[in-house]
């Protein structure tokens, strides 16, 4: 019996796809978001606001992720925004290959923002590289502040964690505070935005924030000439 | 539950390598899944099995190694175990401190029988 050292990724393949699709992003002058929270927590309505708020010209487009339906891709179109639906027919997170497979007929280079609203799960998600620039994590206040504790995987890889429908705060046993010390115990230094996506509170810090990354990221692709 | 793909993805890796080595059977296959991979040990034991029983490497066992969260401190150099969700130094009592492992999905070795 012999005994061979591996030390490679179980998911190399797929990180392999994805290392590609985070080539072509930069070479494209693309930030791009891979968002994931369970279901309801309001990823779609989050676009929603986001894209009514674009200029008409805004290089914008959005993959959605769900086991089935185009529901969520009929209510992003409205907007006018390129938008494709990923159907992953019973798969419950995306992989690197399904988004590589819904660009394939996409000019990137007409682009410099990609949303990927990744199917609802706060487990699976999590796993699989899709080449994004960063990941998003969206925890609505009608779940429980321990979230971060019981989801750890998710919330350590996520760049941003956007608390939604904080207009529904005084009905909810939801503890801000709680979910703050939650969050930072598993990411230190982890962001924080609190938005309503009902009354429109604090959707101007989220947009704030996509307007730094996109700076960012239109810099780094014009010191790399 | 992605641990059935996870399953699929191991068994991908391990037959390319059983095609790399001819006259020889990969009997275990050794994991390790740090607690921060948001990967479920027993479903992936029973993804692997099930995918394992109808194919043509059984007997073929897993081996997962649990690796908890691993921190280093800035300050004074060491190198932590988590316990819990403190990430404080043990030793000099830095609040941040940097993960350095625990996230990990990795195959780690495997094991051959020569035949």
């Amino acid at each position: 019996m012999t005994r061979i050292p591996m030390g490679e990724k179980v998911l190399k393949e797929n990180d392999r796809i994805a290392a590609q699709l985070r080539g072509r992003f930069r070479e494209a002058g693309i930030f791009c978001l891979n968002l994931i929270s369970s279901p309801g927590a309001g990823k779609t309505t989050l676009l929603e606001r986001t894209l009514e708020g674009f200029a008409p010209e805004e290089r914008v487009a959005v993959l959605t992720g769900d086991i089935q339906t185009d529901n969520d891709a009929l209510r992003l179109a409205r907007f006018g925004f390129p938008v494709r639906q990923i159907t992953t027919g019973g798969t419950c997170h995306l992989e690197a290959r399904m988004v590589e497979r819904a660009l394939s007929d996409w000019e990137l280079r007409a682009l410099d923002l990609l949303f990927i609203e990744n199917v609802g799960n706060l487990v699976c998600p999590a796993s699989y590289d899709l080449g994004e620039a960063a990941k998003i994590v969206v925890v609505s206040v009608t779940e429980g502040d321990d979230k971060p504790l019981k989801y750890p995987s998710i919330f350590h890889r996520a760049e941003l964690l956007v608390l939604n429908k904080i207009d529904l705060l005084p009905y909810v046993p939801f503890d801000l505070t709680r979910v703050y010390q939650n969050a930072l115990q598993i990411h230190p230094g982890m962001e924080i935005l609190e938005v309503s996506c009902t009354t429109g509170a604090g959707l101007e810090g989220w947009r704030g924030w996509l307007d730094r990354q996109r700076q960012a990221t239109r810099d780094e692709l014009a010191r790399a000439g | 539950m992605h641990e059935l793909a996870i399953a699929h993805s191991l068994l991908e890796a391990v037959r390319a390598q059983a095609g790399r080595r001819p006259g020889s059977r990969i009997v275990k296959v050794g994991v390790k899944v740090g607690e921060l991979a948001g990967v479920d040990p027993e479903a992936l034991s029973f993804s692997f099995e099930a995918l394992v029983q109808e194919s043509e490497l059984a007997p073929l066992t897993l081996d997962i190694e649990r690796c908890p969260r691993r921190q280093r401190c800035p300050h004074c150099q060491s190198v932590f175990v988590v316990e819990g969700y403190d990430l404080a130094c043990p030793g000099c009592g830095v609040r941040e401190t940097q993960c350095i492992g625990g996230d990990e999905l990795d195959l780690a070795y495997l094991e051959v029988e020569e035949s």
